[in-house]
């Protein structure tokens, strides 16, 4: 290929990092501080052989291999194999979705805006845009790679070395440049942008899923992908670079392909031809309710899987916990105390508070919609219609109500699905359920809260998330600081019954009914009272 | 028989006053001219109407019912064209155009087909590829496509080409035809000249000129064009003669309409060759006043 196709093309580099000059090191700086602080605090949280011995046997189980990889040097489960364990597949997830974003930003998003189209009016080659965009996800991608590296020799650790510091930044770096590549390539093939960071995060949540599939019983299955294939570096227990350099081999040659094709592609044009939607709507999309679920359909779906998701992660660590939390202090520390109730048990209840409040984020994005719409003036066209104000804000409660326990269900059923493969002895279903469940009410109010201030001040919706930080300090360190109980009084899961500990107090949860009752009500009325912004 | 009614109506924001006391009066089969200004009230007026905004002051009524708390009854037999028209990203034209009209409780599949036909829409791309035209064709098949008696068109056809103002303008008349009324807001004053029955003009929230076209223009001066064999003196002194202008032996100024009687009998003494007169445009109507009289616009 003749030069001229490459045309300013450092200009272009230059460009982009001025586009970038905030969002880019915050990228870079977040993902090495991270592996840096989790290189200095994991070790720490497992001072002795004999800990990271018990630690070793409960992450012998089939659930963590499959999330977190196959763990090597489980006999020799030293500070650093134990890291690398730990932090390795989730921290390879976070710098592929950085290079995912970063490419889609500069390649085909660019492209659909009619940027690109702008700069190649001047003299610039039909190939320096990609060119420019992979050289800058190269760029930031080696130097996570070296501050990585370079910052986790320097905790001084024994067992993190020079080369397999190293051998683990470069792990981090070479899934970064594969996956900018690998946007690349989607953003030659479609022609738009939210199927290319469609088709990319697919691509990445089947590997990471094919490699758990891999990991537990074939080895060839993870070979081929390439969140497999990284963690076959062995970091700080064999450190191979093999893995490294075919990751990259494979890199160069996806390179060279999208390359080609951009070359004898149209501007704007893609290869997988977009198929065309629906002439018509469906008999759902007829109300309110239907436009409501309509849009936020992805949104929900992928938040119900992720919560499942989430309570496997969690239940997967229910295994050897009696003997893990009885010599870890903090830990224990941070369970609340009840006579004759055993750890798991009391380690349960905290985890369905916690999982309860990570929930009710879900919950709130999808209540709080209903602002978004209205500043984006759709809510407009819809009371343009035959359509009361009642109606939609019923149809966003109606979301609301009936998520809440439709999430928590969906993380109970993956806690206690991990549990039952783990544990020898699990508690009954039921008790997962009710102490899942008897969390809804509190979430509700947090609903209630929602619509409330949509009725009344919309502006300051944001004061939701605020409570709901609130709720998590106080309900999930409350105990370990010794907080005074009034502060826990005043979110609302301070009041939900501590399931198994505690018995099911009906007229408690009735309050919390009735509080969420009144709230979303009084948010109807303002609601109906109020001018529509746009 | 008035079918919208606006009377004395204030809308502030804070402190803000949007609208100062607005009266609109559209009658069945009438369409109705809003100009202005950006920023004049126009759009503000049409939310008050919808009974998305709350009057301050005042009172709006549609078919005898209050705007505000008969809002969903209104709407049955009403339809909006916004003028910034915003979708949802992830639905296609067809599904929204869908949703808008069974929301308001009407389906008249054929009429959809001839309205996505004629407008030359495709509906089956999603909304986020679609230009600000396209965007509001969607709007506008939607409110076409409903046998609505009353339409409100926030500028309507700002994003359209001259073939699609021109499939606009027809079911527009054609809506007229059929007893129908409009009120149409917009920037595009050869528009409202070809459509509308009455005008109102509209500046800081306050009406400041309303009635039919041919009262307005009396209200404005007449361009005259005059040539003749003697040459023509002292004009410059006759009452309501403005902007004159000799080029040869061609005369050109403005009169005054109520003084243009007057200014012919002075100038048929001086032998008259040639004689063009034009009527005011709303563009000269408009101009004058918002930037002759007032200036402050």
């Amino acid at each position: 290929m003749s030069k001229h196709l490459y045309i300013n093309v450092w200009r272009l580099v230059r460009f982009i990092l001025r586009k970038d000059r905030i969002r880019l090191p915050v990228w870079v700086i977040s993902i090495a501080v991270s592996t840096i602080v989790y290189g200095a605090v994991i070790p720490g949280l497992y001072p002795t052989n004999t800990d990271r011995l018990i630690m070793a046997k409960t992450m012998r189980n089939p659930a963590i291999t499959a999330m977190l990889g196959p763990g090597y040097g489980l006999d020799n489960y030293t500070d650093g194999a134990m890291m690398a364990h730990f932090m390795l597949v989730f921290t390879h997830l976070a710098v592929a979705i950085m290079s995912i974003l970063l490419t889609t930003r500069h390649t085909r998003e660019d492209e659909e805006e009619g940027r690109i189209e702008m700069i190649r009016s001047l003299p610039v080659g039909r190939l320096s845009a990609l060119t420019a965009t992979i050289l800058i996800a190269i760029l930031s991608n080696i130097v996570l790679s070296l501050a990585s590296g370079f910052g986790l020799f320097a905790l001084g650790f024994e067992s993190m070395d020079l080369n397999g510091s190293l051998l683990y930044g470069a792990s981090l770096g070479t899934i970064g440049i594969f996956f900018a590549v690998l946007t690349g390539l989607f953003a030659q093939l479609t022609s738009d942008t939210r199927a290319t960071t469609g088709y990319s995060f697919a691509f990445l949540i089947l590997a990471y899923i094919v490699r758990g599939i891999g990991d537990v019983g074939n080895e060839t299955l993870s070979l081929i992908t390439p969140l497999g294939l990284i963690l076959r570096t062995e970091v700080y227990v064999n450190n191979y670079w093999w893995p490294i350099f075919v990751s990259l081999g494979v890199s160069i040659i996806i390179f060279g392909i999208s390359l080609y094709l951009n070359s004898i592609r149209d501007i704007g044009a893609g290869f997988i031809p977009t198929k065309p939607g629906r002439r018509k709507a469906s008999i759902f999309l007829n109300s309110p309710l239907g436009l409501a679920l309509r849009i936020q359909r992805t949104s929900i779906i992928a938040w119900l899987v992720g919560m499942f998701v989430l309570g496997i992660s969690y239940g997967s660590i229910l295994g050897d916990l009696e003997g893990f939390l009885s010599s870890n202090d903090i830990l224990g520390q941070m369970l609340p105390t009840a006579e004759g109730m055993s750890l798991t048990e009391r380690f349960v209840s905290m985890l369905m508070t916690i999982l309860s409040i990570i929930g009710t984020v879900p919950t709130l994005l999808f209540v709080l919609k209903l602002y978004g719409e209205e500043k984006r003036n759709r809510t407009e066209q819809l009371l343009a219609k035959a359509v009361s104000r009642n109606r939609i804000i019923g149809g966003y409660t109606f979301i609301g109500v009936v998520t809440a326990p439709l999430i928590q269900l969906m993380s109970i059923l993956g806690l206690w699905s991990a549990a039952e493969v783990v544990m020898d002895e699990v508690m009954p279903f039921s008790t997962f359920l009710k102490a899942g469940l008897v969390q809804v009410p509190a979430m509700w109010i947090m609903v209630g809260l929602a619509m409330l201030l949509i009725g009344y001040l919309p502006r300051l919706t944001g004061l939701t998330w605020a409570y709901l930080g609130y709720s998590f300090f106080v309900v999930y360190l409350g105990d370990m600081l010794k907080l005074p109980g009034w502060m826990s009084d005043l979110s609302p899961f301070g009041h939900v019954p501590q399931i198994p500990m505690e018995e099911i107090n009906t007229a408690k949860l009735a309050v919390l009914v009735l509080v969420a009752v009144v709230l979303v009500v009084e948010g109807f009325i303002g609601y109906n009272k109020r001018d529509i912004e746009g | 028989m008035s079918i919208l009614n606006v009377s004395n109506l204030t809308k502030k924001f804070g402190k803000f006053t949007a609208l100062d006391g607005i009266d609109l009066e559209v009658n069945k089969g009438e369409v109705y001219g809003f100009i202005g200004p950006n920023g004049a009230g126009k759009t503000t007026t049409i939310r008050v109407i919808l009974g998305i905004l709350k009057a301050t002051q005042g009172k709006a009524t549609v078919f005898g019912k209050d705007a505000w708390k008969d809002a969903v009854e209104i709407h049955k037999n009403l339809a909006y064209v916004p003028g910034e028209v915003n979708l949802w990203p992830n639905l296609t034209g067809g599904e929204v155009i869908d949703l808008f009209v069974k929301l308001r409780g009407s389906n008249n599949v054929s009429r959809r087909e001839e309205l996505i036909e004629r407008f030359d829409l495709d509906p089956s791309k999603k909304c986020r590829t679609y230009s600000k035209g396209n965007r509001q064709k969607v709007s506008l098949i939607a409110a076409f496509a409903s046998d609505a008696d009353l339409y409100l068109l926030d500028e309507p056809t700002s994003g359209l080409d001259p073939l699609m103002e021109k499939v606009f303008q027809e079911y527009v008349m054609e809506a007229k035809e059929q007893g129908k009324s409009i009120l149409l807001s917009s920037h595009i004053l050869s528009e409202v000249e070809k459509l509308c029955d009455k005008v109102s003009i509209i500046r800081q929230g306050k009406i400041i000129e309303s009635g039919s076209l041919e009262e307005l223009r009396h209200l404005t001066r007449t361009r005259i064009e005059l040539e003749t064999k003697d040459s023509v003196d002292s004009l410059n002194k006759v009452k309501g003669v403005h902007d004159l202008e000799k080029n040869d032996k061609t005369i050109y100024f403005q009169v005054d309409t109520e003084e243009l009687a007057n200014v012919m009998r002075h100038v048929s003494q001086f032998d008259i060759v040639k004689l063009e007169s034009a009527p005011p445009t709303l563009e000269d109507l408009f101009m004058k006043h918002y930037k002759g009289d007032g200036g402050e616009a």
